[in-house]
């Protein structure tokens, strides 16, 4: 317990000593935000979507973008990094064990990640005044159901990929145009039906959707698909991850 | 008094290779043991199978008394490592590392006292990435240092260093020595093994080609010690006979050369000048050879070890 703690403490610090990690989690979401509430700030609320603006929207959209961004590359070139450099074979020969280590990441970075998202509310609200219909718990829960089920992603591809390089340019193909597709760093409704209609094979637009929908007041138990397919995806990736795990 | 460490038999390929073969030896409590050869020699990959890093193909290893390859977990925390490949992460300080490790042992060692003993106290504040060779070295030594162990294995400590923080990590080894525990290390410096440790084996193509204690090698070897010199007046014959009697001679222009047995009652080189001086003949340019164990390892494998 002691050195579950004592690493949590050490990996946040070397976390927010990274310039790079530490950029895209905190402050490129608010520039993407801010972008768009240059674009479309003053446009008011299309009829048929509940009075909700586009920033309405964008903030769960961008959350699930902060999850994408520190699931699939902080904990991947992380862990690739730390397997490549020996990091991992130098703790292997001390008796802690991969669980503390893996869990000293999850917790790190879910709460880095929901730094992110506080931040893009914070900054939703004090400029934009975004309106927010959901319960903060239920919001709260969507969000950690989502960014747990995408750590895992995150274990498998450092876990296979035989290095930090590989690892993150894999991580950056696979997220770009997740990205875009899921309707998590763009609307989705701007895009044509038929690309629409890919976004559901994309893992992420799952979490945009269950994220849109409690920051909206919509029921869980309108959201069963989305949850169904992230509990999958976090249980295989716990599973998974286990199995891929190497030290060196 | 029980050996702290045997091994039997240790045999480890990868695929088509044979990276250690037949290899058995036993490490006694309070020694610094060496294991030395050229690069793939089968040094790393044996104490790699100590540590209970590599699972060996066949043989028999026990390490204060138990299995490290079944019983690692138990082993770790009485055992130092400090292995060849192996960092921290970049933007890791000097004292995190060792308080953060600290906390992985039950009863650990005060690395605040290590931090000292280790000459580390002016880079606590030190990010990993800005150390030297030497002092990141040292740090790997007081990380190993941490669980108070019984037994420290060094793999390829000095490899990379300069010659000032090579002899300063000797220094270092000494003390921990000297502090009760066993150390036992892999270098392919033949100079590092012969001062440093109190018996070496030396390892070629996964095998023991010999092991005994550094004096006792060149020893064995009877090889030859070498006095040369120059002459001015070139070698007259009366000082070719009287020379011959005390080693073979070797003639290149002004410069000779005499070969003569390590096992003689008077070192050869006080023989030699006593020879020049009582035949009055001017000497320039006296150097004499004694053999050590790069010599030793030429004679085993009839190559020499840094080609």
């Amino acid at each position: 317990m002691k050195s579950l703690l004592k690493m949590t403490w050490m990996e946040a610090k070397l976390f927010l000593r990274e310039p790079v990690g530490a950029f895209f989690t905190l402050v490129f979401p608010l520039i993407m935000l801010f972008i768009f509430g240059f674009i479309y700030g003053s446009v008011p609320p299309p009829p048929g979507s509940d009075g909700l603006g586009a920033i309405d929207v964008l903030i769960p959209a961008l959350s699930a973008m902060v999850i994408g961004i520190t699931g699939m590359m902080a904990i991947t070139i992380t862990m690739a990094t730390y397997r490549e450099n020996g990091i991992l074979r130098r703790l292997r020969t001390t008796p802690v064990s991969p669980l503390i280590v893996m869990a000293a990441q999850v917790v790190v970075v879910f709460v880095m990640t929901a730094l992110g998202m506080l931040l893009l509310v914070s900054a939703g609200k004090l400029f934009y005044h975004v309106q927010f219909d959901g319960n903060a718990l239920s919001l709260l829960g969507g969000f950690t159901l989502g960014s747990l089920s995408f750590f895992g992603i995150g274990f498998i591809l450092a876990g296979l990929l035989p290095t930090a390089r590989t690892a993150q340019i894999v991580a950056m193909v696979l997220l770009y145009p997740m990205l875009i597709l899921s309707g998590a760093a763009w609307p989705r409704e701007l895009m044509p039906a038929t690309i629409q209609k890919v976004s559901a094979f994309i893992p992420l637009t799952y979490v945009v959707n269950l994220l849109r929908g409690l920051w909206a007041g919509q029921p869980w138990s309108d959201h069963l698909l989305d949850v169904g397919v992230l509990a999958g995806m976090l249980v295989l990736g716990v599973v998974i991850s286990a199995k891929t795990f190497r030290w060196e | 008094m029980d050996p702290i460490l045997q091994v039997e038999g240790l045999h480890k390929v990868y695929g088509a290779t044979v990276a250690v073969e037949q290899v058995s030896f036993e490490v006694r409590e309070g020694e610094i043991f060496g294991m030395v050869g050229p690069n793939g020699a089968g040094k790393t990959t044996t104490i790699e199978c100590l540590e209970g890093l590599r699972k060996p193909d066949a043989g028999r290893v026990r390490v204060l008394g138990v299995d490290p390859h079944c019983e690692g977990q138990n082993l770790c925390l009485r055992v130092g490592m400090q292995l060849q490949q192996s960092n921290l992460p970049d933007r890791m300080r000097v004292w995190e590392a060792l308080d953060l490790y600290a906390s992985f042992y039950l009863k650990p060692a005060d690395w605040k006292e290590l931090l000292v003993e280790l000459g580390l106290e002016q880079k606590r504040n030190t990010p990993f990435s800005k150390l030297s060779g030497g002092q990141k070295q040292r740090l790997f030594i007081a990380l190993a240092l941490l669980p108070n162990p019984q037994l420290v294995f060094l793999d390829e400590l000095t490899t990379g260093l300069d010659p000032q923080a090579r002899h300063a990590i000797w220094e270092l080894v000494r003390a921990v020595r000297a502090g009760g525990k066993t150390v036992i290390l892999t270098t392919h410096f033949m100079e590092e093994a012969e001062r440093l440790c109190d018996r070496v084996a030396i390892l070629d193509h996964g095998r023991i080609v010999a092991l005994d204690n550094p004096a006792n090698l060149i020893h064995s070897l009877e090889a030859e010690q070498r006095v040369s010199f120059s002459l001015d007046d070139g070698l007259s014959p009366a000082l070719e006979k009287a020379l011959s009697s005390a080693g073979r001679l070797e003639v290149q222009g002004e410069r000779v050369t005499v070969h003569g047995k390590t096992d003689r009652q008077l070192p050869l080189v006080s023989e030699v000048v006593s020879l020049l001086t009582g035949q009055g003949t001017p000497f320039r340019d006296l150097r004499t050879e004694q053999p050590d164990l790069e010599d030793v390892f030429l004679s085993l494998t009839g190559r020499a070890l840094r080609e």
